[in-house]
C-alpha cells in the first residue's frame, strides 16, 4: 500500500470551505496579439487573505487589475471570460465601472496619497458617493483611520498634508481611504515593497485584522511574506495558474515541480 | 544522487550548505554505525574491549550532533528554506536525536560487553543474541541508505523489519527469563544480556524513526502512529 493511500493527516483532513468572494473562470488576457493570461480558474475564499506568487511575467499583477477593471485603459487590452463578484460579472461590457472600484478597492506598491490634507485623503472616496460634510463624514473617516491603525498617529494632524507622513504611514493612509467607502475586496499589489521591515510588519499586521472583515488579495514577489499572510496561495507561471491551494500546504509540501523550484528558489 | 535537486539552487552557496547538512549526517550516521558494529563485536568475541576507542568514538558523534545542529539552525535562520528545503532541514533535526541515541546505546552495549568477558551462556542465548545485534546493526544501515537514496521503498522495507525485531527481542527475554529462573547463580550476567538485548530493541525503534523521517522528506507527510510501520497483510 502507498503512502497516498494509507496516510491520514492528524486533522482528520477536513477543513470547512469557505465562502467564495470572487469566481474567476475562463479568463483570457492579451495585451494587443501577447497572450498574458490563460484559461485562469481561480475561487477567492472570502474574508481571507488570498496571495498571487509567480515570476515576474507570469501574469500575477494582470489577473488582479482584471479583478476591478483597472486595465481597461492600456491600449490593446482584451479579455474574455467571467470574474463573478457576488452575482456581477465585472468582465461584462455594462459593468458599473465606479461601483466596482468602491467594491473593490486597490493599494498598490508605492503610497499614493492624493496632494491633499490626512483628513480629505480619507474623505475624497466619501465626497464621490455624495457624503460631503456633517457628523456622519467625519465618523466614518475616523472609523477608517482607526481601521487602519493609523488614528493615534495622525488625529492632532487631520489637516496636515498626507505627503509628510512617512511612508508606512502614507501607505496605511490609503488602506484607510479604500476602506472608508466599504468595500468587499482589497486588491493589493506589492504593498510593502517599498516600506521598512518595521513598517512591513505593522502593515502585514494590519492586513490580517482586515481580513476578518474584507477579502483580501495580495501579489507579491517576497515568498516569507506570501507564507507569513496568506491562508491561500496560487502560483501563477507564464500566465496560467499552476497550483492553488492553502498556503500551509503550498509551502511545506507543493504539489507541482514548478511551485516547488519556484518558492524554494530552483533553476527550472 | 540529487533527488532533492540540491544543485540547481540558483544560490549555489544555498544548495552547498544543504548539501554539506546531508552529507555530515551520513558521517555521524557511519560514525554511529561503526559504534554499534564494534558493540556487537564486542559481545560476539566476549574478549576485553578499546574502551578508549568506544568513548573517543562517542565524543565524535555528540560533537557532529552539535554541529549539524547548529548549521540547521543557521540555515533556518539565513534562509527561510522552504517545501523540501525545509522539510530536508527538519528531518534532519529529528534525525540527529535518534542517531544520538543509538550511538548511547551502543555504548552502553560495549560497557556490558566488557562485564561479560569470561561469563560464558547458553548458546541458544548467545546465537539469539547475535542474530538481534545483526539485525538492529542491518536495520540501521539500511536506514541510513534510505536516506542517501531518499527513496520510499527502502525506507518502508526497513520499517517493516522493526517487528522481526520485535519478536526476537521478545523470544530472547523469554529465554532470558527461563535461564535466570534454571540458574539463579546466572541472574547478574544474563540481566546484563537482558539489558544488551533492551538495547538492539531500542535501536530497531530509532531506526525506523529515522525511516519515518526519510519518508516525510521525500513525500511531505508525517508517518508517525499512521500505522506505516506496520507490514501490508497479505
Amino acid at each position: 500500500m502507498t503512502i497516498d493511500a494509507r496516510h491520514h493527516s492528524p486533522a482528520g483532513g477536513l477543513d470547512v470551505q469557505p465562502a467564495v468572494a470572487l469566481r474567476v473562470a475562463g479568463l483570457r488576457v492579451w495585451y494587443e496579439r501577447r497572450q498574458v493570461l490563460d484559461g485562469i480558474e481561480l475561487a477567492i475564499p472570502d474574508k481571507r487573505i488570498t496571495a498571487l506568487i509567480g515570476p515576474s511575467g507570469s501574469g500575477k499583477s494582470s489577473l488582479l487589475r482584471c479583478l476591478n477593471r483597472l486595465n481597461d485603459e492600456i491600449a490593446g487590452f482584451r479579455m474574455e471570460g467571467q470574474v463573478l463578484l457576488g452575482e456581477v460579472d465585472v468582465a461584462a461590457g455594462g459593468t458599473d465601472v465606479q461601483e466596482l472600484r468602491r467594491r473593490v478597492g486597490m493599494v498598490f506598491q508605492r503610497p499614493n496619497p492624493f496632494p491633499l490634507s490626512v483628513h480629505d485623503n480619507v474623505a475624497y472616496g466619501l465626497r464621490l458617493l455624495g457624503l460631503r460634510r456633517g457628523a456622519e463624514l467625519e465618523r466614518r473617516v475616523e472609523a477608517a483611520l482607526h481601521a487602519a491603525g493609523l488614528w493615534d498617529e495622525v488625529a492632532d494632524r487631520l489637516d496636515g498634508s498626507a505627503l509628510e507622513l512617512s511612508f508606512g504611514q502614507q501607505q496605511r493612509l490609503v488602506i484607510a481611504r479604500a476602506i472608508a467607502v466599504e468595500p468587499e475586496v482589497l486588491l493589493l499589489d506589492e504593498p510593502a515593497s517599498a516600506l521598512d521591515p518595521a513598517a512591513t510588519l505593522h502593515l502585514e499586521e494590519l492586513l490580517r485584522t482586515l481580513a476578518q472583515r474584507y477579502t483580501l488579495v495580495l501579489v507579491t514577489h517576497n515568498m516569507q511574506q506570501a507564507a507569513r499572510m496568506a491562508d491561500y496561495a496560487a502560483f501563477l507561471d507564464a500566465g496560467r495558474i499552476v497550483e492553488f491551494g492553502a498556503t500551509d500546504s503550498l509551502f511545506t509540501n507543493p504539489r507541482e515541480r514548478l511551485t516547488e523550484d519556484f518558492i524554494t528558489g530552483r533553476h527550472r | 544522487m540529487d533527488r532533492l535537486h540540491l544543485s540547481q539552487h540558483i544560490s549555489r552557496r544555498f544548495g552547498s550548505e544543504v548539501e554539506d547538512l546531508r552529507r555530515e549526517v551520513l558521517a555521524m550516521g557511519g560514525l554511529v554505525e561503526e559504534q554499534l558494529d564494534a558493540a556487537l563485536a564486542a559481545l560476539a568475541r566476549g574478549a576485553a574491549i578499546d574502551a578508549r576507542e568506544i568513548d573517543a568514538r562517542e565524543r565524535r558523534i555528540n560533537a557532529a550532533e552539535l554541529a549539524i545542529d547548529e548549521q540547521c539552525v543557521l540555515v533556518i535562520a539565513r534562509r527561510q528554506p522552504a517545501a523540501s528545503d525545509l522539510r530536508l532541514v527538519l528531518a534532519i533535526l529529528k534525525m540527529l536525536n535518534e542517531l544520538e541515541r543509538i550511538g548511547d546505546e551502543a555504548k552502553r552495549i560495549a560497557r556490558i560487553g566488557e562485564r561479560l568477558v569470561g561469563q560464558p551462556s547458553a548458546s541458544d542465548l548467545e546465537t539469539g543474541m547475535h542474530a538481534l545485534g545483526t539485525l538492529a546493526l542491518a536495520m540501521l544501515h539500511d536506514a541510513l541508505d534510505a536516506f542517501v537514496r531518499l527513496d520510499e521503498a527502502p525506507a518502508l522495507a526497513t520499517m517493516h523489519r522493526d517487528a522481526e525485531v520485535d519478536a526476537t527481542w521478545r523470544r530472547l527475554q523469554a529465554m532470558l527469563i527461563e535461564r535466570m529462573r534454571e540458574t539463579p547463580d546466572a541472574i547478574p550476567a544474563e540481566l546484563d544480556r537482558l539489558w544488551c538485548a533492551r538495547s538492539f530493541e531500542r535501536i530497531g525503534d530509532h531506526c525506523k524513526n529515522l525511516c519515518e523521517s526519510v519518508l516525510y522528506i521525500v513525500h511531505g507527510k508525517d508517518v508517525r502512529h499512521s500505522g506505516l510501520a506496520k507490514p501490508a497483510r497479505a
